[in-house]
């Protein structure tokens, strides 16, 4: 029972598909480091991070499963840009580099960006990087309100944040002093370093165990089954040209997010042309962000068990004319620039819809509904008198689109991966009451299968004092369409619970006893509501996600408040 | 009583197949494996007790201490079949526990839901209160709110009541009042109050882990109450204690009121054994692994004790991911679960990767090689093809395997995809599934800022000691453990497990307004509270305390564990704790943060009695020699990376000290140990295999 020497082959290829697990897991314990160090909430409590390894060339071989796609490939094309500046014969052991410059990095100055060489035996043999949001860069604090990125905070070109084992003091205290955060910015920082350090350790460990000498022959291995992977996958939709756009609030007026996706044998190229031009305020979108989050949304739909790497990102193209909201050149304003990107997927799964229908949910809330919650001098309309000073932001989010055979997630984050953040925390870290978070009833489009239900929140703050809002929702004006005959789903609106209505915007003030009031959106739905079974119905009423008024109006249901359906009623109502 | 004041100890393990029972008396074990009943589970405990106290020779009366460990409440939950319960909770906020954290646990994946809620939108209804996050009221409880329930209980048929009100952590009081008035029109309805069941910050895992302790509170206590009954009619006349998640002992009365308490008892006993072991060998780091039918459970062990959590995770229903279970927050012996087992089957992806688990064959139609209709090839059928195990002997001969069934499969599903020979495709199944479990070992080593090299490995469980050896080649550990009576490990922790209990309180306090006095008064109230509920299980027993305090940086959102003194806090203490705080934080993430404040979120206090040792057992002296084979096998070899001829060992006929080369098997009824050709085996005094990493 010998072996052939024929085998030598395939035991070769179990021990590169080893490797390449064995990487999947460093950077799985690289980007662990990084969350459980945070000081930032986005990274902390809803991890919003990214981590990954890269070879000496700069292609990005394994990524960390993190709850953001807003940094898929942006970090990969980041890491690009660091080698531009920093080639690897300049380097030394012991430099870690930085930056959080939006068109370098991640596309706003919140996302700050290291990258690590990893040494062995005298001799740089990968890079790591990773990525995270902090929670302040100064300037005019989180908010689309800036003009400019100028306004906006402190901009770090690339630069080391440690050289040769030192940390960057000089840089580390020009960031403290630009900072209404210092210490938890510092923090994140040490955080950022930390956890590209835990990568390269394991990484040499890997290497000292399967006796490898560089890591090109698995990177070449790893992005060529991945390509091959993406190849196939894209082989099985029909070639073609296929068209969507969608409308959404905007700042100062309403914008189209036009979209041509041209599928070829192996390659998926969406052209953002058409798309509405940059906005005067910082929801503006640079072009890396774009990138990340509708790549990310053909993803969900085409290969998306396929792991990101240089290899399987490459067969998505995404391009958008220079001038537009999805591609803002420097210096346009930035840092809301999540609320535009997250819609991006909405508008590729409707191209895809025309030819692969069974993939495609209809459209969501899509942005996050989080709100920024400010109080102190300064920063509200008004006294803030003795009360405590705060800024906090919480996560929270409207419905998601029905699925082609399942109704959409109610108060659930899409595309954006994000956790909330509990009542009884946000009240440790403010002086708010959250009086009310509950789901919004009639909210989720109706459908065979049904958009998920936004939820509403109500907030006082509880000393008596004034606090403001920094508005950064969408879906306000124009609602999540539904596909295949579904309806949409409900408008978000934002304001005082007395009655008056605030922009979706920009920063506003809640006066002392009032309370602010957010209905968030619901998803759209999928598909006719009058087939929808009538026991569905029947439990959504009994839950209270549908009223009998909805239930009647919509789906052609007659049931009571319990749940009892009139089947005769119900029969007549939709028409026999 | 116990005759004489002789020992007579009973452990009794209901798993999902079978039920294990273990008898220890004058030193020895007496074992019973039955199947289990599930309609009425305490027919098989009483018919295994029967059996080992027969074969024994021992009457009821005369088993001194009987404890019981069990998966029902787990099953209950991962099953649906708990009570039909209702919540209240605080106006405008009925939801929590539905929208859970808001996010998908899995990015890629479009259809994915997460675990409805054991309480549906119409059965959680909200009461008119309010306090802020000290505990005082911003609305005082309005009653008439509460008496608005009363028919809405009758008209649902509601079978256990949970009620979660919000930072009713911090002020109990509208919580029992919620509950004075509803036992007033319900005496007999089981109530389970957040701020007792669960009293710790955060909305959303407190009202989970109420809700899922009034789920499977009333079938719980009814079995609970039936078997008590039962044995008590049988003549056992001794404490009845069980087993819970956290590792500890706990009385009948609390288990039924806590219920939630005893999900995963099972793989918590198999950590304790791990843990006895490390003891009694004398290994400070240790790597516990166990591996089954459907998931393998690595638990690190660290000076004989094993790592403890409060976040833990029910009825992860998609593909054992973090995120798709329902949380709850009680003292649990933290592990990592991994989707591999014997069971687990392999496929070849789109892009030619081969994948192993998480779905498994489970017992019908099992493994290809049972023969019982499975086609796909499993663990288990890539370790027949690579002659790991004798096909007679597997499971004690109880399922006859046919190796033909297993070639095939392998053959068919990987071999063929891959263009690899049946012994290369069975090498890469068990080289993808132990690779699997090392990653998931390194990871869960990182997040609890541990290091898994320099450990010694325990195995046990059907399955671990076929992969033991290999895995701790992956992991670069030098020594493997196989203890005696490893198919039923679980149950035979149990009897070395102290009676225990764990308090948590949530009190916000910053470092540096560091409340000595007020910590004190806490804590007090804690250990009276633990010490009442240990002092039932064991009256008058030697106890000890552990408290410990959940700490982070101002502004982090990670808790780390902190120890504190045993005795009474002084001002003075602030410095201290920032000194053990900085250990802590350092031992775990590498370095300390410049100028950060730590603040303190919870606490938590465990009292518990000092575990019985086990009686020490004389260590072979010699060196004892190689013993030869009484026959061998071809049996795959990593190392060398093609089959070699393994000697095949009977364990039980090995004396303390025989050596075994590698590569060897070593069977026995419940399973077989692997001896690569990279390691040696010794028996050592205890019975245990012993297996090293060869020299040079």
């Amino acid at each position: 029972m010998t072996m052939a020497k024929s085998n030598i082959g395939a035991l070769d290829k179990i021990g590169m598909q080893i490797q390449w697990n064995r990487l999947l897991s460093v950077v799985e314990e690289q980007a662990q480091t990084l969350i459980r160090t945070a000081f930032s909430t986005s990274a902390r409590e809803a991890g919003d991070i990214s981590a990954g390894v890269y070879d000496i060339g700069g292609r990005m071989l394994a990524q960390a499963v993190t709850g953001t796609p807003g940094h898929v490939n942006a970090m990969a094309a980041s890491v690009n840009h660091f080698l531009a500046k920093y080639p690897i014969e300049r380097m030394n052991e012991g430099d870690v580099f930085v930056t959080n410059d939006p068109w370098l990095g991640t596309g706003h100055l919140n996302d700050f960006t290291v990258v690590t060489p990893t040494w062995r035996r005298g001799q740089i043999v990968a890079l790591f990087a990773c990525t995270t949001h902090v929670v302040d860069i100064g300037g005019r604090g989180f908010g689309p309100d800036g003009r400019q990125v100028y306004e906006e905070g402190l901009n770090i070109p690339i630069m080391p944040l440690a050289m040769k084992g030192e940390m960057n003091r000089l840089l580390l205290d020009l960031i403290a002093v630009n900072n209404r955060n210092p210490v938890e910015v510092e923090g994140d920082l040490y955080s950022l370093v930390a956890c590209n350090d835990v990568g390269c350790r394991r990484l040499v460990a890997m290497m000292d165990e399967f006796g490898m000498d560089s890591i090109e022959t698995l990177a070449d291995h790893i992005i060529e089954a991945s390509r091959k992977g993406m190849a196939e996958e894209i082989a099985k939709l029909p070639n073609g040209v296929y068209r969507n756009a969608m409308r959404i609030d905007g700042y100062e007026k309403p914008l189209d997010l036009v979209a041509e996706m041209t599928i070829t044998d192996d390659t998926i190229a969406v052209s953002f042309d058409g798309t509405s031009p940059i906005s005067a305020y910082g929801i503006n979108v640079p072009m890396s962000y774009t990138d990340a989050y509708a790549s990310f949304g053909v993803r969900c739909a085409v290969g998306g068990a396929i792991p990101n790497n240089a290899g399987s990102l490459a067969a998505v193209k995404i391009t958008a004319p220079s001038g537009s909201i999805l591609n803002a050149p420097h210096p346009c304003a930035v840092t809301a620039r999540h609320v535009i990107g997250q819609m991006l997927p909405d508008v590729v799964l409707g191209c895809l819809h025309q030819i692969a229908p069974e993939r495609c949910p209809a459209e969501g809330t899509s942005c996050l509904w989080n709100p920024v919650l400010l109080g102190g001098h300064g920063v509200v309309d008004g006294n803030y008198g003795q009360a405590r000073p705060f800024a906090m932001n919480t996560f929270h989010t409207g419905g998601a689109g029905a699925r082609p055979s399942k109704d959409g997630l109610d108060a659930t984050a899409f595309p954006s991966g994000v956790r909330n953040t509990p009542v009884e925390i946000n009240e440790t870290i403010a002086p708010l009451i959250f009086w009310r978070k509950e789901y919004r009833p009639d909210s989720g489009g109706a459908g065979e299968h049904r958009g998920g239900v936004g939820q509403i929140m109500e907030i006082e703050h509880a000393q008596g004092a004034p606090f403001a809002i920094s508005s950064m929702f969408d879906r306000i004006d124009h609602p999540a369409r539904g596909r295949d005959g579904g309806g949409p789903g409900a408008t978000g609106t934002i304001g005082l619970k007395s009655g008056r209505a605030f922009k979706g915007k920009g920063r506003q003030t809640i006066p002392p006893t009032e309370r602010l009031l957010l209905q968030m959106p619901g998803g759209g739905g999928l598909g006719d509501a009058k087939r929808r079974d009538p026991a569905r119905v029947a439990r959504d009423v009994a839950n209270g996600f549908v009223s009998v008024q909805q239930a009647r109006a919509d789906y052609g249901v007659v049931v009571d408040a319990e749940g009892s359906v009139d089947p005769a009623a119900t029969q007549s109502l939709r028409g026999g | 009583m116990a005759a004489l004041g002789k020992s007579v100890r009973l452990a009794v393990d209901i798993g999902g197949t079978f039920t294990d029972v273990v008898l220890e008396h004058d030193g020895r074990q007496t074992t019973a494996k039955v199947l289990t009943t599930p309609a009425a589970p305490e027919d098989g405990v009483l018919a295994g007790v029967a059996r080992a106290l027969a074969d024994a020779g021992l009457q009821p009366a005369d088993v001194s201490l009987l404890i019981h460990g069990t998966t029902l409440a787990t099953n209950a939950i991962i099953e649906r079949k708990g009570a039909k319960i209702a919540l209240v909770t605080t106006e405008g906020h009925r939801d929590s526990v539905e929208m859970a954290l808001e996010n998908r646990f899995e990015q890629y994946d479009i259809n994915i839901d997460r675990p409805a809620p054991l309480a549906p939108r119409q059965r959680r209804w909200s009461v008119r209160e309010r306090l802020n996050v000290a505990g005082d009221t911003l609305l005082p409880l309005d009653e008439t709110t509460v008496e608005a329930l009363l028919p809405l209980i009758e008209a649902h048929k509601v079978e256990a009541l949970a009620v979660g009100l919000l930072h009713a952590y911090a002020n109990p009081a509208h919580e029992m009042r919620v509950r004075e008035i509803v036992r007033a029109a319900f005496p007999d309805l089981p109530i389970s109050l957040s701020s007792e069941v669960c009293p710790e910050i955060r909305e959303y895992e407190r009202q989970s882990t109420t809700c899922a302790n009034a789920y499977v509170q009333p079938r719980m206590a009814r079995y609970l109450t039936e078997l008590d009954g039962q044995l008590r009619a049988q003549g056992f006349a001794c404490p009845f204690l069980l087993m819970t998640s956290g590792g500890g002992l706990t009385a009948l009365e609390t288990a039924i009121r806590f219920p939630i308490r005893l999900v995963e008892s099972g793989p918590a006993g198999g950590a304790i054994l791990a843990a006895e072991i490390a003891g009694e060998m004398g290994l400070d780091r240790v790597v516990s692994f166990d591996m089954g039918g459907t998931t393998a459970k690595i638990c690190l062990i660290d000076d004989g004790q094993p790592l403890s959590t409060r976040t833990f995770e029910v009825a992860r229903a998609y593909r054992n991911l973090r995120g798709s279970g329902l949380p709850v927050r009680i003292p649990a012996i933290e592990m990592v679960e991994i989707g591999a087992g014997g069971g687990s089957i392999a496929h070849v992806d789109g892009m030619g990767r081969l994948a192993v688990g998480p779905e498994s064959a489970g017992s019908v139609p099992g493994p290809a090689c049972y023969d019982l209709g499975g086609e796909r090839p499993t663990v288990t059928d890539a370790d027949v093809a690579l002659g790991k195990i004798e096909p007679s002997r597997f499971a004690g001969g109880s399922v006859k395997l046919a190796p033909e069934k297993a070639a095939a499969a392998v053959a068919a599903a990987v071999g063929g995809p891959l263009q690899m020979t049946t012994p290369i495709a069975a090498f890469a199944i068990q080289e993808i599934v132990d690779e699997n479990m090392a990653n998931a070992a390194r990871v869960h080593a990182i997040e609890w800022g541990k290091d898994i090299a320099e450990r010694a490995m325990i195995a046990f469980g059907g399955a671990a000691p076929l992969h033991a050896v290999r895995l701790a080649e992956k992991l670069g550990l030098n020594q493997v453990i196989v203890p005696s009576g490893a198919g039923v490990g679980s149950a035979v922790g149990f009897l070395r497990a102290p009676i225990s209990y764990e308090v948590v309180r949530s009190r916000y306090m910053r470092l540096d307004g560091f409340d000595a006095a007020g910590a004190n008064s806490l804590l007090s109230a804690m250990s009276k509270e633990a010490r009442a509920v240990v002092a039932a299980g064991a009256p008058g027993a030697a106890v000890r305390e552990i408290r410990l305090a959940f700490m982070r940086y101002v502004g982090q959102g990670h808790e780390i564990t902190v120890p504190l003194p045993d005795r009474a806090l002084q001002p003075e203490d602030r410095s201290s704790l920032r000194k053990a705080f900085d250990e802590a934080y350092a031992a775990l993430y590498g370095q300390t943060v410049p100028g950060m404040q730590p603040e303190i979120l919870s606490w938590t206090l465990t009292v518990s009695t000092v575990a019985p040792k086990a009686a020490p057992v004389a260590t072979p002296k010699a060196a004892g020699s190689f013993v030869d084979a009484p026959a061998t096998r071809a049996v795959f070899d990593p190392a060398v990376q093609d089959f070699a001829d393994a000697g095949v060992f009977e364990r039980a006929a090995l004396k303390a000290g025989d050596r075994v080369a590698g590569p060897a098997l070593i069977v026995e009824a419940q399973t077989t140990t692997f001896v690569t050709s990279v390691f040696d085996a010794q028996i050592d005094g205890r019975g245990y295999i012993v297996m090293t990493r060869k020299q040079g």
